[in-house]
């Protein structure tokens, strides 16, 4: 590039008269509107990193009994509401590598509740892929090899013991497969419910859509909370955690769709009137193949940003759920379930980390909500908000 | 006149979906297999005690659970006249509870009136905090006033409700020495009203306001913020400032006021879940309000108590949306019936 005295710039390679002049400068001018997204999307930081983040989470879940130390209903009668234990690196100033301090239990018969001594002259390394109690990888095969356990003679309760002397971190580990899981769920039958009615009072419009208005005004009306509580008692108690698990989710789904109906009904009302969508009726395409092929594909994205807003409130609900005793029952694992135990006043002053399954769930929720607010503010890739 | 007309038929739009609601709500207290007094006599039969049968079977023919279903409804509404003086709903009959034996309107006689108290509590709990705060954070938006807000706004999303509850309780107890469950001191209850009994349930209403209306504030307050940034950015408001008008002056005349319309519209969202979370919040918190009666009468699926509770959780909300639209028409002249009519 030369800058001439006259202030104008000039290219300096030669002329080249056969230059394909339509040819784009910048191929990625053209690119197609995912990257777009993707691009403006790795802008906004703290969705990108909430989506990391929840990736890894999800990813982990089949592994989680590798990576933690206990099985989740693995008791251990001799430390009831053990304290957290903190892993040290260094002992008496020397550095050992990670390891705790063993704690033995001892009764008060004052005020009825065990208290902890550390043993402080034997520190006891953390062992690595090491054995312990099996689980089931994968759903495959039984394992038993853990990524840390604590050595013979110590523990290792990271985050404290509840009640019947099981881990919490390991159980937090173990409840996520549940709770991270029944949003998957629910959201997946929202879905399903909310495109297929939306959809179809969108592009029918005239009756259909004015029972479909109704419908969802009378759902929407209502409280969410005590619908899933009327509607989680009626599951019958003699079922297994499976098939409670399942139907949970399913509740929780079957109320949430008329939001995502909405939405959807009224995006098709304003694209059915485009051009697009007029040739290919002209062409003679199924009303069917309309909506699949060439309605949905223009709003999909903004669909998936509003799941990733919906999800929160799923989990939220499966925990309000298990913690009120009326959604997931022990021995299935979950967030809620294990904030059942956390219930009353005495264990928040006497042992407040049987209430850290409420980290994760802030965690998660936030997460989610980071996560649809950047997808949501990169959707609209020419827009500069 | 128009604005009564209006409100006359939204009256009967709610009337309408209040009865498509209590059917929706029967069909649901009906879905568990089996009832209350089945279970009952199943019981009764098994540990011997034959002579309690007859008074159950008694009580299965006075509230005529022995009709087929779509009679029960109709009875237990009041659209068809039951058996011996059972009236059924509209006629103030609320029906009989068998897990507490007594009258559905006994138990819960007091427990309206309070769930009525804090959610209304909690409503202009959300106003007072998400008005403020909403349009502080647009007018100074990017800033760390706006991000300090935004941050607290999320993280009250996202905290489950019923946690929240407990730990303010233990910290609000122990540091600001609040009082510590229920909805007034023990020694007020069944008294009549004197002015140390409001001064009592008022303090006791704190922390119940403060945890069911967080969630509704922060999403209300991002929701004000989002109106008022688009209002602020549009053409007149630079007029206004450009001709010396004083910055408060500049938000609060008129941007203030267009980004209100939404607001009130929002109420139908709004109302929905402040009752869920109450409803939570009670039971956590040991608030004699519906709450925690619904929840024992779902798990022993005690029909009448149970359906009655939900149909007036409903009907609470309805009622809510119903004056919030009315309200908007008054509020904004451009808003006319929905595009019925002229």
């Amino acid at each position: 590039m030369t800058n001439l005295p006259n202030n104008h710039y000039v290219d300096d390679a030669p002329y080249d008269p056969n230059e394909d002049i339509k040819s784009i400068d910048r191929p990625d001018l053209d690119a197609p509107s995912w990257q777009l997204i993707w691009r403006k999307f790795k802008r906004h930081k703290l969705g990108l990193w909430s989506g990391i983040f929840l990736l890894v989470a999800y990813l982990s879940l089949p592994f989680v009994g590798f990576l933690v130390p206990y099985t989740p209903n693995e008791r251990n009668a001799d430390h009831l509401y053990a304290a957290p234990q903190m892993v040290r690196l260094f002992h008496e100033g020397a550095f050992i590598g990670p390891y705790v301090y063993p704690i033995t239990a001892e009764a008060d018969l004052e005020n009825f509740r065990w208290n902890y001594a550390q043993d402080r002259e034997n520190p006891a390394r953390l062992e690595y892929f090491c054995k312990g109690d099996d689980y089931n990888f994968l759903g495959l095969f039984r394992a038993d090899t853990h990524l840390f356990c604590a050595p013979e003679g110590a523990t290792v309760f990271l985050w404290g013991a509840d009640r019947l002397g099981r881990d919490i971190f390991s159980r937090i580990f173990y409840g996520a497969q549940l709770s991270l899981t029944v949003g998957l769920i629910g959201i997946t039958v929202s879905f399903i419910l909310g495109i297929t009615i939306g959809g179809l009072a969108g592009y029918f419009g005239g009756r259909t859509d004015w029972g479909v208005q109704r419908v969802i005004e009378v759902l929407r009306s209502l409280p969410e909370l005590p619908l899933w509580l009327a509607l989680s008692a009626a599951v019958p108690s003699h079922w297994g955690p499976v098939a409670v698990f399942f139907v949970i989710s399913i509740i929780l789904g079957l109320l949430d769709w008329p939001g995502l109906a909405r939405a959807v009904r009224s995006k098709f009302l304003a694209l059915r009137e485009e051009e697009f969508v007029r040739a290919a009726e002209m062409m003679g395409a199924k009303p069917n193949r309309i909506i699949r092929k060439h309605l949905l594909p223009n709003f999909a994205s903004h669909l998936i940003a509003s799941a990733m807003l919906s999800i929160p409130a799923m989990i939220l609900g499966e925990t309000a759920l298990s913690f009120l005793g009326l959604g997931l029952r022990a021995p299935a694992v979950s967030w809620g379930v294990m904030l059942n135990d956390a219930q009353n006043l005495a264990s928040i002053e006497i042992y407040p980390w049987t209430a850290i399954p409420m980290l994760p769930v802030i965690i998660v929720v936030l997460a989610f909500n980071f996560l649809g607010d950047g997808l949501r503010d990169s959707l609209d890739p020419y827009s500069d908000h | 006149m128009l604005i009564l007309r209006y409100s006359i038929y939204r009256f009967i739009t709610m009337l309408a979906t209040l009865v498509v609601v209590s059917a929706l709500v029967f069909f649901i207290m009906n879905l568990p297999p089996g009832d209350y007094l089945s279970n009952l006599i199943a019981e009764l039969r098994a540990t011997g005690q034959a002579d309690g049968i007859s008074k159950v079977e008694f009580l299965r023919v006075e509230y005529s659970l022995d009709q087929p279903l779509w009679k029960q409804y109709l009875i237990w509404m009041g659209f068809w006249p039951g058996p011996h003086g059972f009236s059924g709903i509209i006629q103030g009959d609320f029906g009989w509870s068998f897990e507490f034996d007594r009258p559905v309107a006994e138990i819960v006689g007091g427990a309206l009136w309070l769930t009525v108290l804090v959610n209304v509590a909690a409503v202009l709990f959300v106003y007072l905090v998400a008005l403020p705060l909403g349009v502080l954070a647009a007018a100074k938006s990017k800033t760390w006033v706006d991000y300090t807000s935004a941050f607290v706004g999320y993280l009250g999303l996202a905290t489950p409700n019923f946690l929240l509850a407990l730990i303010l309780f233990y910290y609000g107890h122990k540091y600001l020495n609040l009082p510590i469950g229920g909805l007034m001191a023990p020694e007020f209850e069944g008294q009549p009203m004197s002015p140390e009994k409001i001064k009592s349930v008022l303090l006791h209403l704190i922390i119940p306001t403060f945890v069911i209306g967080t969630s509704g504030a922060a999403a209300m307050m991002q929701r004000l913020r989002a109106n008022l940034l688009d209002e602020l950015s549009k053409p007149y408001v630079d007029t206004a400032r450009a001709k010396g008008v004083p910055p408060v002056k500049a938000i609060l005349k008129y941007p203030f006021r267009v980004s209100l319309n939404p607001l009130v519209a929002d109420i139908g969202n709004l109302l929905p879940s402040l009752i869920s979370g109450s409803v939570l919040v009670s039971v956590v918190l040991g608030l004699q309000t519906i709450g925690p009666a619904l929840l024992t009468a779902l798990k022993s699926q005690d029909q009448f108590l149970a359906g009655f509770i939900l149909l007036f959780v409903a009907a609470l909300t309805l009622v809510g949306t119903m004056i919030s639209d009315v309200l908007l028409v008054l509020l904004d002249p451009r808003i006319r019936f929905g595009g019925r009519g002229k």
